[in-house]
């Protein structure tokens, strides 16, 4: 909490929370027992001054006061933050919607500047009638809305060698959720004309990377979308605008951004990020290759290590997120123990196919120490495993796809810290 | 195992019948792509080596080729600098902890060094690099694995007889049946007998600092650091400062700000390996805050080619002028520097650059 605040309430809230949660439930419990509150007893500025005009902000960023929530990233991970990753503050976010200013980037060429007026999207390969399309051609074909989830292969990858990073945003916020306005691939693929003997297609960006993988035709054929709005509005720079691709339920890295190209072939390219990345090797020495869809998997982002408890025993909201890339999320088990017994929890809607799914555990703090975990089904009747089970089946060396049960242990105090359990 | 594809398939089935537009009928949008066009963007290349171009380079070609232009990232025998990735060696690692993936011990197709190569690197500058030169490139890394001799050449003629030592290393997706066993109805009581704290992130304390951006966070070990490696392609290294580009100093009054804009864009082209601005640390290249009179070769802390440093010894200082003629070929103007840079070519971009370098020169 560096910042100096004109705010004096929100500074010493701020302190109060660095400095432990008793001093929170403290200072709460004597306004209630006697001293009147003075945010009610006195005008405030901002009850008798005036506030800003509809000029002041043509587009709006968040309140100050919500500086904190931002990507984040962890400069050692990689050698150069070109070709890097950050992390969606998830910790501190509700419902289940990424707004793209805070939603994960990962590029490896950096985040380039691609005028719409200089867009263009090549279909070639095995079709009838190779093609070449402009930002306005495709606003021209029919189009749908859709939420879909991304998150890349490597969330949670980190964890892997036993529990390093504090915070939700650091273990599981390669991910983010949006919703989308874009034409399916299919309608481009049929305006191309698939030949028959087209079995995938190769879709690759146009940043220097020249990102590329290949996706088998039945997967293109069904839900993959060329999406060129998120949450409403243009798609970031940072998120491939003006044109990136949707792969729903499989890893990000797949949502080719800044699309440039897609190819009909017979079989796959076997690019670098499809052969020397984003395949996982098991413990004999061999390795799983097209292992693209996302397995179901839950976090619990408050309480967490950035988002302590900070009211005492009694009333608690205990919220997270829960996805699967094989469909929709039937149910999220929350167990404060340490995985000894469970208790199901609330979801906010009904899940929806490849999206996140928000619950909520609406439970009382004794104000004991818990081993908060959560456990995610899906609509295919897949559990969220352990560490421990994963490792058995995978070996020791994994980079990607790890989707085990998430522990924070929260003490006594309200903090929480990631630990992993026996 | 047929759980997933049947639901998912047959719910979006349904999804599409609901939800979907009708598209009975092409709507005659888009052009037909030229033939050139096609040729100019359908660059992959495949295993069997559909899209190899007419072209070869001898592993001799290739050392010279790979020393000017990858091994200031790669190690003059591709061995990796800075935890930069590794291009050779980790033979028979893989069944081993912390196995060492690189295009000897790992990658299964020749197929795709060269296609990455070609299309991708070197990094900050790709495609530039010509068909010749890829297979130069690409034979100097076999050589460099132990996988073809010294004086071999590489080219479209012979390229699949290349055996890939882990070619046959890889299986497809085996999860639905090589994990059934997380499919089924989850224990909700008395699941475990006790429970234990086995590990605290806290011990290792790698987290970046949330409160105070300005901390960097403690390097870990490099161990810890490799554990950690998420999939990020780039390899794990020395912590990283804030992004190079962020113009921190005040623009010089009586430059143009547009030409300095201007600058800042031509920049991207040296963001690889230079960092400038407030916190910019030295790289694969020097800090460039203050170049701009500054003599040649004396950052601290940066291992020069010896040209730079005798250079800088004979008087060389960095003005507009001097650094235009560098920046316009940097390897011809000064034989043996390190910068693996192609060069500015334009007058236009060499005033634009001095300018936005001058902005952070007091």
């Amino acid at each position: 909490m560096s910042e100096t605040s004109k705010n004096s309430r929100r500074s010493f809230l701020k302190g109060a929370a660095a400095a432990g949660v008793g001093a929170v439930a403290a200072a709460t419990t004597a306004r209630a027992q006697g001293t009147p509150d003075p945010l009610i007893t006195e005008v405030q500025p901002w009850a008798t001054g005036l506030g800003d005009g509809v000029d002041a902000t043509p587009y709006g960023l968040p309140i100050e006061y919500e500086a904190d929530v931002v990507r984040r990233n962890v400069p050692w991970l990689t050698a150069d933050p070109i070709s890097s990753i950050n992390f969606t503050p998830i910790h501190a976010l509700d419902g289940t919607i990424t707004p793209q200013g805070c939603a994960f980037e990962r590029h490896h060429s950096g985040a380039i500047d691609l005028r719409k007026e200089d867009y263009r999207l090549m279909i070639n390969g095995l079709v009838d009638q190779p093609l070449v399309f402009t930002y306005e051609d495709l606003e021209r074909f029919a189009r749908i809305n859709r939420v879909f989830f991304c998150e890349c292969a490597a969330n949670t990858g980190m964890e892997w060698a036993g529990a390093q990073l504090n915070g939700a945003q650091f273990t599981h916020g390669m991910i983010h959720n949006m919703e989308y306005s874009g034409v399916p691939l299919r309608t481009l693929l049929e305006e191309a004309g698939v030949k028959p003997e087209g079995k995938w297609v190769y879709v690759e960006g146009a940043d220097a990377s020249s990102n590329g993988r290949s996706i088998p035709l039945e997967k293109a054929l069904d839900d993959v979308l060329v999406a060129f709005k998120a949450n409403g509005e243009a798609l970031r720079k940072e998120h491939g605008y003006p044109v990136r691709l949707v792969v729903p339920g499989w890893e990000g890295n797949m949502w080719i951004k800044w699309l440039r190209r897609i190819e009909v072939m017979e079989g796959p390219v076997e690019s670098r990020e499809e052969t020397s990345k984003y395949t996982d090797t098991l413990a004999n020495g061999t390795s799983r290759k097209w292992t693209w869809v996302m397995d179901a998997k839950s976090i619990v982002t408050s309480p967490s290590p950035q988002a302590p408890i900070k009211h005492g025993p009694g009333p608690l909201v205990i919220t997270g997120l829960a996805w699967s890339g094989r469909g929709a999320i039937k149910r999220v088990d929350v167990s404060k123990d340490g995985g000894k017994t469970w208790e199901t929890a609330r979801l906010a809607n009904p899940g929806q196919p490849m999206a996140l799914t928000r619950f909520y555990l609406d439970t009382s703090w004794d104000g004991k120490e818990m081993l908060l975990q959560a456990r995610a089904m899906d609509e295919t009747g897949y559990v969220q495993p352990t560490k421990k089970m994963l490792r058995e089946v995978r070996g020791e060396n994994s980079v990607y796809h790890n989707n085990c049960i998430q522990t924070w242990w929260v003490k006594e105090t309200g903090e929480a810290e990631n630990v992993e359990v026996s | 195992m047929s759980k997933y594809p049947n639901l998912l398939f047959a719910g979006t089935a349904l999804f599409a019948f609901l939800a979907n537009p009708v598209m009975a009928d092409k709507l005659g949008l888009g052009r037909p792509a030229l033939p050139e066009e096609i040729a100019a963007w359908n660059l992959d290349v495949s295993p069997d080596g559909t899209g190899l171009p007419v072209g070869s380079g001898s592993v001799e070609d290739g050392e010279m080729v790979f020393s000017d232009n990858c091994a200031s990232c790669h190690g003059e025998f591709a061995e990796g600098v800075d935890n930069w990735p590794k291009l050779a060696g980790g033979k028979d690692t893989l069944d081993r902890k912390d196995p060492v993936k690189t295009v000897g011990s790992y990658w299964p197709y020749l197929s795709t060094t060269w296609d990455y190569v070609h299309r991708s690197m070197p990094f900050g500058a790709a495609q530039t690099m010509s068909a010749d030169d890829t297979y130069a490139i690409v034979a100097y890394i076999l050589y460099s694995n132990d996988l073809v001799e010294d004086d071999f050449v590489l080219s479209n003629e012979n390229f699949l007889e290349v055996e890939m030592p882990n070619a046959d290393g890889f299986i497809v997706d085996d999860r639905e049946t090589a994990e059934a066993a997380f499919w089924g109805e989850p224990c909700m009581e008395n699941c475990k007998e006790s429970v234990e704290i086995t590990m605290h992130a806290s011990v290792l304390d790698v987290t970046p600092d949330t409160v105070d951006d300005a901390a960097p966070a403690e390097q870990p070990a490099a161990e810890e650091v490799a554990a950690a490696e998420p999939a990020s392609s780039e390899p794990a290294a020395e912590p990283a400062t804030e992004p190079a580009a962020e113009p921190a100093a005040e623009p010089a009054a009586d430059i143009d700000p547009a030409l300095i804009a201007a600058g800042e864009k031509v920049f991207k082209k040296c963001k690889a390996c230079h960092q400038i601005g407030e916190g910019a640390e030295n790289k694969v290249g020097p800090e460039l805050n203050s170049v701009i009179g500054r003599t040649a070769g004396t950052v601290e802390g940066f291992k020069y080619s010896d040209p730079m440093i005798a250079a800088g010894e004979g008087g060389l200082v960095w003005t507009d002028a001097t650094l235009a003629e560098f920046l316009a070929n940097p390897r011809k103007s000064m034989k043996g520097t390190k910068m693996s840079f192609s060069g500015l070519k334009k007058e236009e971009d060499q005033k634009a650059i001095a300018a936005y370098l001058g902005s952070f020169s007091n």
